[in-house]
């Protein structure tokens, strides 16, 4: 039923069935870069709505060498910054543990959401419930950044201590970068001026008052 | 062989996962839950039945010496073209089941029916037998995910009807093998009736 | 030390079948003799290493740079298929009773998602080391593959020795052959949960 295995016959239709699956994939590619892009983009747009407040525009993403800071993006009303949104990266128990940290630029966390994580189910992994004892302590966080077992004001999860030190170390260290941006004058965008009634915090972490109380 | 069984001998005759075991690797891995399943058995059905149609198309003319490597080919360009469109219309399925869609080019079902079946019959034949196949292969998945995710999340679909967690190891590797060797057994038995 | 680390990771705590859930169908069809399962392991272990270092050079000095990412699965499977005949067309002429050993087991290996799978997973996965992560590095590849093929060979190993046994015991018949074999991986997956945290 098959053709003859000739040099040429297999040689031709090699090259024939490469060259239209080649064809094939190359069109396929075309069409679908740009829902690709949009895909992704939409899905930056979404996660980076998570955590921050509502309205205001959000800039486009910003370059950052800071220590496991992937990005950020700055949210501005009216000219004036209201909020950053840092993608902050930790190593977690199972593998890179992503973060997105709304950070207000007093250095309070406002709102926290996993990108991706490695996390076991049912243990660490229960950093992405939303709406868990663990998720809720990080709106409007300005304590100590680090466990309760380290001396910190960050309530782990229990039995994944690893896990909680991942995201405790992640929001650091978008809390840091915010700190050392707000208190200087690097320039992030265009349209953002600092308002003089925005007091920056100079030790934010030990002064600031506990906002959520321990539920025990 | 009459054309409807060439559908239905993919439910329990020549069940892909329950009697043939082929196609091992995803069964285990992406049926954590039954949504993970049913996702991955669709995008499964979707190569084997175009992979079979262009193969049964093109056998005429490939000559033998070179069919493994041609097929190989055609079925890797339709599980590329499936990443792309995944990636970019359902780009949430397609996070959640990661390495395996690269991966259903090796999966054993699609080169050993286009070698048993799609190289040898009429193209009508090898898109039914693909379709036959296909359907059994996304129900016993989504069978499979079905009960782990009740055991293991105490939900369905997404759906929990328990508050907290089930038993977790259902979720993880070691459930995924003992699932699959107690329902192997039950559907031998429904089978033999 | 990350070497290390590394070869621990990929043995014990993500084994590639008992954790990862690759190269499942070999492991179920070849591993009820010994004998089979250790042949079976070395060529895999041949295979898994040598297809990474090339689709690793592959990627970084082709691919990516032309932006042909998108042919990642099409130009790994072609290059895998070509090595594994290759491999068996020196193996024959270099070592014929080698050859003669591994037998069937050469040319199925083509199909093994094993092999295919730690290919895409060494240029697709970041790797994190003490709270650091990034991309595996060549050497950091090849040590990875290596080290993923000795956990495949150990995993076989240990269930053909249980295959073994089984087979010698009085099992009810509705369980045997592959339900029993697959309970007994399930329970074999949870001793070796049981590793994981050690990295």
């Amino acid at each position: 039923m098959a053709a003859k295995s000739t040099l040429t016959n297999m040689v031709l239709c090699l090259f024939g069935v490469c060259f239209v699956c080649a064809a094939l994939l190359g069109a396929v590619f075309v069409v679908t870069k740009a829902p690709i892009e949009e895909a992704a983009a939409a899905e930056a747009r979404a996660s980076i709505a998570k955590v921050l407040p509502a309205g205001g525009e959000i800039s486009a993403e910003m370059p950052s060498d800071a220590e496991g800071i992937g990005g950020y993006f700055v949210q501005t009303s009216d000219g004036a910054v209201t909020a950053y949104a840092v993608k902050s990266v930790a190593g977690g128990f199972g593998g890179p543990l992503a973060l997105m940290v709304g950070v207000l630029p007093d250095g309070t966390v406002f709102n926290t959401s996993v990108l991706s994580h490695s996390e076991t189910p049912g243990l660490g992994a229960k950093c992405t419930e939303e709406g868990s004892r663990f998720r809720e302590q990080w709106k409007g966080f300005s304590g100590a950044l680090s466990v309760k077992k380290d001396g910190g004001d960050v309530d782990a999860i229990t039995a994944s201590t690893i896990t909680s030190r991942a995201y405790t170390k992640a929001v650091a260290q978008a809390v840091a970068l915010v700190k050392g941006m707000s208190g200087g004058s690097a320039v992030h965008s265009a349209t953002a001026t600092h308002e003089p009634a925005q007091k920056t915090s100079v030790d934010g972490t030990a002064a600031a008052p506990k906002t959520k109380e321990d539920q025990l | 062989m009459s054309k409807f069984s060439l559908i239905t001998k993919g439910l329990l005759k020549e069940n892909p996962t329950f009697v043939l075991v082929l196609g091992m690797c995803p069964t285990l891995a992406t049926t954590t839950s039954a949504m993970n399943g049913l996702e991955m058995g669709l995008a499964t059905m979707f190569v084997l039945i175009l992979s079979n149609i262009v193969i049964s198309l093109i056998a005429p003319v490939v000559p033998d010496k070179v069919h493994i490597p041609v097929y190989i080919v055609v079925i890797a360009t339709f599980v590329t073209v499936l990443q792309l469109v995944m990636q970019a219309y359902t780009p949430g399925a397609f996070k959640t089941l990661g390495l395996f869609i690269p991966l259903i080019v090796v999966n054993c079902i699609i080169l050993g029916r286009a070698e048993a079946f799609a190289g040898k019959n009429s193209v009508w034949d090898s898109a039914l037998d693909g379709i036959g196949i296909g359907i059994g292969f996304t129900l016993s998945l989504t069978v499979i995910g079905i009960v782990r995710e009740i055991l293991g999340s105490g939900a369905v679909f997404g759906w929990k009807f328990i508050s907290g967690d089930g038993i977790l190891a259902f979720v993880m590797a070691p459930g995924a093998f003992i699932v699959l060797g107690y329902l192997m057994v039950l559907f031998n038995k429904i089978a033999k009736k | 030390m990350e070497y290390l680390l590394i070869i621990i990771s990929a043995i014990f705590v993500n084994n590639i079948v008992l954790a990862q859930f690759l190269g499942i169908c070999p492991f179920l069809g070849v591993s009820n003799k010994l004998s089979t399962a250790s042949g079976m392991s070395l060529a895999v272990c041949f295979v898994i290493t040598l297809a990474t270092v090339v689709t690793y050079l592959l990627n970084k000095y082709l691919l990516v740079p032309f932006g042909l990412s998108f042919l990642q699965t099409i130009a790994f499977i072609l290059v895998i298929a070509a090595l594994v005949q290759m491999v068996e067309i020196v193996l024959k002429k270099v070592s014929p009773s080698l050859y003669q050993a591994l037998g069937i087991f050469l040319p199925l290996i083509t199909t093994n998602c094993a092999v295919l799978g730690v290919a895409i997973t060494v240029v697709t996965k970041e790797f994190t080391f003490g709270g650091e992560s990034h991309l595996l590095g060549l050497g950091e590849a090849t040590v990875y593959a290596f080290a993923t093929s000795l956990g495949y060979g150990l995993a076989m190993i240990l269930f053909a020795g249980i295959r073994e046994h089984l087979a010698l015991n009085d099992v009810p018949k509705a369980f045997r052959g592959l339900p029993i074999a697959l309970i007994s991986v399930g329970i074999m997956a949870l001793a070796f949960l049981g590793f994981s945290g050690i990295v």
